[in-house]
């Protein structure tokens, strides 16, 4: 069941980034250089979409909060977006999109994957070397999100107000700026 | 739903796609099946990567710390790839597959090998735009396995739940692509 769901999922996830136009890295390049917003538009309002309706459901009981899984923060988050960054500039792709690309023929995603399996093999290597580091040091508490979940292994930052209440004020403003931006840049 | 979608239904789709994911199993992630698919490389030419071991948490351990961590959770997929998170991963390219074959946006043989905003920069040439593409492979992978996640996990997944990590990686991620894009691409 698990393996059926994963090729269904799997499958629209990649047809979904596919037909927004994530696979082609000439409209990631334009997103960065912000020369053309349309992507991070899409990317804004599908935060929203998702957020809304899952806190929705998570409040009325439709969803199972043990199904949450919220990454702990730590420096390396940080740290590591921006080498994520640079490279994502560099070569238009980031590791789903590179993955999805390979379905739409591209030869250049082929590349990326393969430096990608390199990376991870790298950093698996030295892995040993930044356990301990300041690098790992958890921020705020480590697997810590914004508005409450009904979930007791996170922390949330504001208490008091319910979850849904927080992340429904988050959503509109991400679904307002995803509105108001400029597809293209004049 | 033809070619590419415009942002509003092509932000629908999105993240009703991140919403069913983790209401019917769990948020989507990507970047750490590339360890998995190195590990099971690895294996292929070690005999003591990974052991079956009573006293790791998931029963498997390996001598690298990497695949070791959380209770051998890595290592215990490296010897069961066919699990859910590796599935979903290969079935994201049969997707892509899908799409372009249903009237989605189709690229041409030239933007195949490289996008237009490098072929006017950079030039046609396939080897430049493969060995750009591939170093930034290396930094895209290492920095999201530092990070703990990538674009997806951190930040599709993570902002949706509101996570500080999501917010902390969409950052550091474009705090860092902006300039260098405007740097290597230009502004127009």
């Amino acid at each position: 069941m698990d393996i059926i769901l994963a090729i269904i999922l799997g499958s629209l996830f990649g047809f979904a980034l596919h037909r927004v136009g994530a696979t082609n890295p000439q409209i990631i390049i334009n997103m960065l250089r912000l020369a053309d917003l349309h992507l991070i538009k899409v990317i804004l309002f599908a935060i929203a979409i998702s957020s809304a309706l899952l806190f929705t459901g998570l409040a009325i009981g439709l969803i199972n909060p043990a199904h949450l899984s919220v990454k702990t923060s730590y420096w390396g988050v940080l740290v590591g977006g921006v080498i994520l960054g640079i490279g994502w500039a560099l070569a238009g792709y980031c590791p789903g999109t590179g993955v999805a690309a390979i379905g739409d023929g591209r030869k250049d995603a082929i590349f990326f994957a393969v430096g990608g399996l390199c990376g991870a093999y790298i950093y698996m290597l030295v892995y040993s070397k930044f356990k301990g580091s300041v690098l790992l040091e958890k921020i705020l508490g480590g697997k810590v999100t914004l508005a409450a979940t009904p979930n007791e292994s996170f922390g949330a930052i504001i208490t008091g107000i319910p979850g849904v209440v927080v992340a429904l004020i988050v959503a509109l403003a991400l679904g307002v700026i995803a509105w108001k931006l400029p597809s293209k840049s004049s | 739903m033809t070619g590419q979608l415009n942002w509003f239904k092509g932000g629908i789709l999105l993240g009703l796609v991140f919403l069913f994911a983790v209401v019917l199993v769990k948020p989507i992630g990507v970047s750490t099946q590339f360890v998995i698919l190195d590990g099971v490389i690895w294996n292929i030419f070690s005999q003591e990567l990974i052991e079956e071991s009573a006293d790791s948490k998931t029963g498997y351990s390996s001598k690298n710390a990497y695949l070791n961590k959380s209770g051998g959770k890595y290592a215990k997929n490296v010897a069961h790839p066919l699990n859910y998170s590796f599935v979903f991963v290969v079935s994201m390219i049969l997707g892509a597959f899908l799409s372009a074959k249903t009237k989605g946006p189709n690229p041409t043989e030239l933007d195949r090998v490289a996008p237009e905003v490098w072929r006017t920069k950079f030039g046609e040439q396939g080897l430049k735009r493969y060995i750009a593409t591939f170093t930034g492979g290396v930094l895209v992978l290492f920095g999201a396995r530092l990070a703990g996640g990538c674009t997806s996990g951190h930040m599709m997944s993570g902002m949706m739940q509101t996570s500080i990590s999501g917010y902390l990686f969409a950052l550091g991620a474009f705090l860092a692509a902006v300039p260098i894009a405007v740097i290597m691409f230009g502004r127009k």
